[in-house]
């Protein structure tokens, strides 16, 4: 019982913090906007050309947004030494970790999901596309926590580990970005999409499954 | 040294050297409940490191650790110490309050309630300050809070004197006096001059250890 108290107190905790320091929290939503309204200018008056690259445009600001967003998950933690104390804490590392991610998709994650429609709107994305695109956010925003969790966790003992942890993470992102943007570009085209989401949802599951462990490990690592 | 203590923390023949440096070798102690550790050594002697030996985040190049008279890893030793080092570990955007619900979440409760640990540390009434806006020596007050708020038996403290005005270090020392009195264990650091109420003080001086 007490390591689900631990879980949901490492949540609240988390999103207290985000909540008292939202000007940088809100950073990565204000990027996926600017970069999604950036598009049209630049690209010039051609609705269906818009139209055609909304599911990519959308997924590519998305996927960058949270990688921009990955580097606060653990550096406050390691830096005030609140990273020792949970590795010092009775309770189980990985689920502790995996609270962590759950907040920080929470805070990074969540918003993007509300604020995307809107914008594939303006890019012109059929309507019939909607659902698709926000239930492909849905499943794979937090694949994207997940799998960054790792990298950030072997890279927040380094100075400058920003670069490193792109390099390490991008790679395992490509396929998350293959398969939802192909999503929605399909439901923009009528097809079934069904294939795509169930592989999503795996991915995810495995994800929520498979990636605490390394996380945790990789943390143990960095603050020897 | 034949024998495992049983009860406390052993440690038998350890070694740690950094960058091609020996720091210690050969190092070995016990501590028994109601006894208390003082290492002292000049600078880069290797306190802290060893210290974090002891906390399980370095791994040490030759020894053994044994808690109860078990390896470390396959004991409640994590349950059974609390650590605090130079990074105090608290949230400086967190409330007094709020930081220590959470540590005592992430740990098992101890004999004391939050309120009757702060004023312990003669806190009382910082209850609901942001942490960002207490002095050095409050938020060191802070961190040795949580000592007393979980359950624990051995205490590893880094410089817990560090930034404490002279009435805070009298009062952190009765502290120790009082968990090593009641059958708690103390492994520290200090260049402090201290005048610990401990009984059963062991000094190890590192530079001395190879």
């Amino acid at each position: 019982m007490s390591l689900t108290a631990a879980f949901f107190a490492i949540i609240r905790r988390d999103l207290l913090l985000a909540f008292r320091r939202r000007a940088e929290m809100a950073n990565p939503l204000f990027f996926f906007v600017l970069v999604v309204t950036l598009f049209p200018l630049a690209v010039g008056a051609q609705p269906n050309l818009l139209q055609t690259m909304a599911p990519g445009v959308v997924w590519v600001s998305a996927l960058l947004a949270a990688l921009l967003s990955l580097d606060g998950m653990f550096r406050s933690d390691f830096e005030d030494g609140s990273l020792e104390q949970m590795l010092l804490s009775a309770q189980s590392l990985p689920v502790l970790v995996l609270g962590k991610v759950v907040a920080h998709w929470l805070v990074t994650g969540l918003p993007l999901l509300v604020i995307a429609p809107l914008l594939a709107l303006f890019l012109g994305l059929p309507e019939r596309a909607m659902p698709t695109l926000w239930l492909t956010l849905l499943l794979a925003t937090p694949v994207l926590s997940l799998i960054g969790a790792i990298g950030v966790a072997l890279t927040v003992g380094l100075r400058r580990g920003g670069m490193i942890l792109s390099l390490l993470v991008l790679p395992l992102y490509v396929p998350v970005l293959i398969f939802a943007s192909s999503a929605v570009d399909r439901a923009a085209g009528g097809l079934p999409v069904s294939a795509q989401i169930n592989i999503l949802l795996s991915m995810l599951l495995a994800a929520a499954v498979v990636t605490p462990l390394p996380t945790a490990a990789a943390l143990r690592m960095s603050v020897n | 040294m034949d024998g495992k203590c049983s009860n406390g923390l052993q440690v038998s023949g350890l070694a740690c050297s950094r960058d091609d440096r020996l720091l210690f070798s050969g190092l070995s102690f016990v501590v028994a409940p109601g006894e208390a550790l003082l290492l002292e050594g000049s600078n880069g002697s290797g306190k802290t490191s060893l210290l974090r030996i002891l906390c399980g985040f370095r791994d040490a190049d030759a020894g053994e650790l044994f808690w109860r008279g078990r390896p470390l890893v396959d004991s409640d030793y994590l349950v059974e110490m609390a650590y605090v080092g130079h990074a105090e570990g608290i949230k400086k955007e967190l409330t007094v309050l709020e930081n220590l619900r959470f540590s005592r979440a992430l740990n098992q409760p101890g004999k004391l309630s939050i309120d009757q640990a702060l004023a312990k540390v003669q806190l009382a009434g910082f209850d609901d300050n942001a942490v960002q806006t207490l002095s050095a020596g409050q938020k060191r007050r802070l961190s040795l809070a949580r000592l007393l708020i979980t359950a624990n038996t051995l205490w590893i403290l880094d410089e817990p004197f560090t930034s404490l005005d002279r009435q805070g270090m009298a009062l952190i020392e009765t502290l120790i006096g009082e968990h090593v009195a009641a059958g708690g264990m103390v492994v520290m650091t200090s260049h402090h001059d201290l005048n610990l109420p401990v009984a059963r003080l062991q000094r190890i001086h590192l530079d001395t250890c190879h």
